[in-house]
């Protein structure tokens, strides 16, 4: 009696969310949301899902090269093997936790860097008088981005390099007698970073800047604020979202990057990426790459969600 | 100090006495942009204690002029002296000037009290001197127990209460307020008008006033400017303004009012006669002033102060007859469109005294329309 009342309390409960749910989409115009939920279920969804699969099997010498999750036992039986090795193995291994550990480093730093040198340079855009001189500085930071990502991670070599123009200006100025070994280190990743992500540093923090009302710093300078002090006591906060926003996608994409670790820096310095490629090419363990992934997102994905929402209260 | 001694008498009216020195002094205070001026010369003289309104339509310069005395924007030429101290060169921040904004620019990333503490902090004050402070003027302005109240969850009319505390808080020489009710609904702009003008006699603070709305400027000002483009037209009190323009301009800006173009045919010592194609007699306005015989003016009257009757008056000056072409009634009062022979219209304003009395006059109607002759003005620009 009282588990048949639990159970229509419940059908009605949901029944009753779920025409509220309807008209909500109904009433906001909610059909449009359509569009990208395919997108996100299609390019998002599904394959992190076929990850999180194969991360939960055994390397084989099959192709593809891991077994199978579920296994036919009769008409009415299937069987699900969970492999947790691969967690427990990347948990437990130094070389993962420092891969780890090193990409979460170099996300930190990128983000710092971009940071320092990215706010000044979106203010000193916003601050610019003159709608054409400032369209054209927007342009000449947005140009870096109508050349390949990796056209300019070869133009950086190229500077760089110990035959590259730094160097041999260096040399010809006669400052340096040897050419410095500029690629080939931490530094150079940093660099590296700072270098292809800074817009995406600076676009969100322009933005918030525009939109800030003039006079909430005149307002503050006629409380007796120094321009300096209006500045650090009311811009900055005010465009804590811009700040924020840009620290979140320079951080996640400085930390889940392979080419730039791999081809400024130090062989022995190993990151997220580098020990996946390292796991899907070389060594051919689809598994142990699918969990690192896996765990990879997790640890980026959380602590952000978590930001995203203390940001919006 | 807020709420101590009874502060300056609103009718003292410091400005008739040769010897008082203003507490606020705009000399000559000019500003262009690009060439282009939007301030010419202006010289207004304020005292103590006063509410003083720079009454204007947009674009008339007068948020500019308040802006100048915030010290927001440099005047192209020309000073400010605030209690005997030339500002005109002091940044915004240095100035004992408080200024309100239209928007109120309450700091979104604040409480309540954050933000009257803001200014306050820049000051160095103590931090119990910081809090008295707040508790002072937010019992001021009635908002006590919203201290930690964020911007977005308050009303207009508490924000904007707000905005006037955070100013307040600051004791400034001088207070500015930009449209200070704009924002506002009709019923509580109405009602806080007035809130304003206590607030204001009791901290004694002198206020400069920005608005576009005249009814605002005549119920809470001691004295006004009308600015049109960019220069100063009259300065008085709300009496001074309404019943003494200067000008066509201040006469048709501040209520409304009936113009005849007329010529000057006779004069004495403390009248002049005028004739006007418009109306069916001469008319005869108290003037003391000198206009010689034969000079063009303009002749005002009030509609209020124009009177109907279906009688023809007994003398012969001082009235006119026409037929009601429009009735527009309002509640308080009536007002009669009513076209005169020569096809002008002449507007009258009668009060509904009386609850069951009927409409005296109907659509049609002829009727005869007189005025006191201390009650029209001559106007000569």
């Amino acid at each position: 009696m009282k588990l048949g009342l639990a159970i229509s309390t419940f059908y009605e409960t949901a029944r009753q969310r779920l025409i509220q749910y309807h008209t909500n989409i109904i009433e906001t115009g909610g059909y449009i949301t359509i569009l990208p939920l395919i997108w996100v279920l299609l390019f998002l969804a599904i394959p992190f899902t076929t990850l999180l699969k194969i991360g939960f099997s055994e390397p084989t010498f099959t192709i593809p090269p891991f077994s199978e999750m579920f296994s036919h036992v009769s008409d009415y039986a299937i069987n699900i093997k969970l492999n947790l090795k691969n967690y427990v193995t990347i948990l437990n291994t130094t070389y993962y936790i420092s891969a780890f550990l090193n990409s979460v480093g170099f996300g930190v730093i990128a983000v710092v860097l971009c940071l320092i040198l990215g706010f000044p340079m979106a203010y000193g855009i916003h601050s610019v008088t003159g709608k054409f001189a400032k369209m054209m500085l927007i342009m000449l930071i947005s140009l870096s981005f109508w050349t390949s990502f990796l056209v300019r991670i070869y133009a950086l070599i190229n500077m760089l390099n110990v035959h590259g123009i730094i160097n041999s200006a260096l040399m010809r100025l006669g400052l340096i007698s040897t050419p410095i070994q500029f690629i080939g280190n931490n530094y150079a990743v940093c660099a590296g970073l700072v270098f292809c992500y800074i817009p995406f540093m600076i676009f969100p923090i322009y933005a918030i800047l525009e939109k800030i009302d003039k006079t909430y710093i005149e307002s503050a300078n006629d409380l007796g604020c120094t321009p300096l002090r209006a500045f650090w006591y009311v811009t900055v906060p005010l465009s804590k979202a811009g700040i924020l926003n840009g620290c979140i996608m320079v951080f996640t994409m400085s930390s889940g990057e392979f080419v730039i670790p791999e081809l400024l820096g130090s062989s022995d310095v190993v990151t997220f990426g580098r020990a996946l490629w390292t796991e899907f090419f070389t060594n051919l363990d689809w598994p142990m790459a699918c969990s690192l992934s896996i765990l990879m997102v997790m640890c980026i994905t959380l602590p952000i969600m978590w930001i995203s929402k203390e940001m919006s209260k | 100090m807020l709420n101590g001694q009874p502060l300056t008498k609103r009718n003292a009216e410091m400005w008739h006495d040769v010897n008082a020195t203003p507490y606020v002094q705009i000399k000559g205070i000019t500003k262009s942009y690009n060439g282009i001026a939007v301030l010419r010369d202006i010289h207004i003289s304020i005292y103590k204690g006063e509410l003083f309104s720079l009454l204007g339509q947009s674009g008339c310069g007068k948020t500019t002029l308040l802006r100048i005395l915030a010290g927001l924007e440099v005047p192209t030429q020309g000073s400010v002296v605030i209690d005997g101290v030339d500002i005109t060169n002091w940044p915004a921040h240095k100035r004992p000037v408080s200024m309100m904004f239209q928007s109120y620019a309450i700091f979104p990333h604040m409480t309540v009290s954050q933000n009257i503490a803001f200014g306050l902090a820049q000051d160095n004050l103590s931090k119990d001197t910081i809090k008295e402070r707040i508790a002072e003027v937010l019992e001021l302005v009635q908002l006590c127990g919203y201290e930690d109240r964020m911007p977005d969850q308050l009303s207009g009319g508490q924000k904007q209460r707000v905005a006037l505390a955070r100013s307040l808080a600051k004791r400034p020489k001088l207070m500015l307020l930009d449209e200070p009710l704009a924002a506002l609904d009709k019923k509580l702009r109405e009602r806080t008008q007035f809130e304003i003008v206590n607030i204001q006699e009791r901290v004694g603070v002198t206020f400069v006033l920005v608005t576009h709305d005249q009814a605002e400027a005549m119920t809470m000002s001691t004295r006004m400017a009308i600015l049109n483009d960019g220069r100063v037209c009259q300065i008085g009190t709300p009496h001074d303004i309404y019943e003494f323009p200067n000008s066509c301009f201040v006469a048709s800006f501040i209520g409304g009012i009936n113009l005849f173009v007329g010529i000057v045919i006779e004069q004495g010592h403390d009248y002049v006669v005028v004739e006007t194609q418009d109306l069916d007699c001469l008319c005869y306005v108290s003037y003391t002033g000198a206009i010689p015989i034969g000079a063009s003016v303009t002749l005002a009257v009030r509609p209020e102060k124009v009177m109907i009757s279906t009688l023809r008056p007994a003398y012969p000056r001082n009235w006119t007859c026409g037929i009601i072409k429009e009735i527009a009634y309002l509640g308080n009062v009536s007002v009669y469109h009513v076209q005169l022979p020569s096809g002008k219209p002449i507007i009258a304003m009668l009060p509904n005294l009386l609850r069951l009395e009927g409409r005296n006059f109907e659509w049609e109607d002829e009727v005869f329309l007189f005025w006191r002759s201390e009650n029209s003005i001559v106007l000569t620009s």
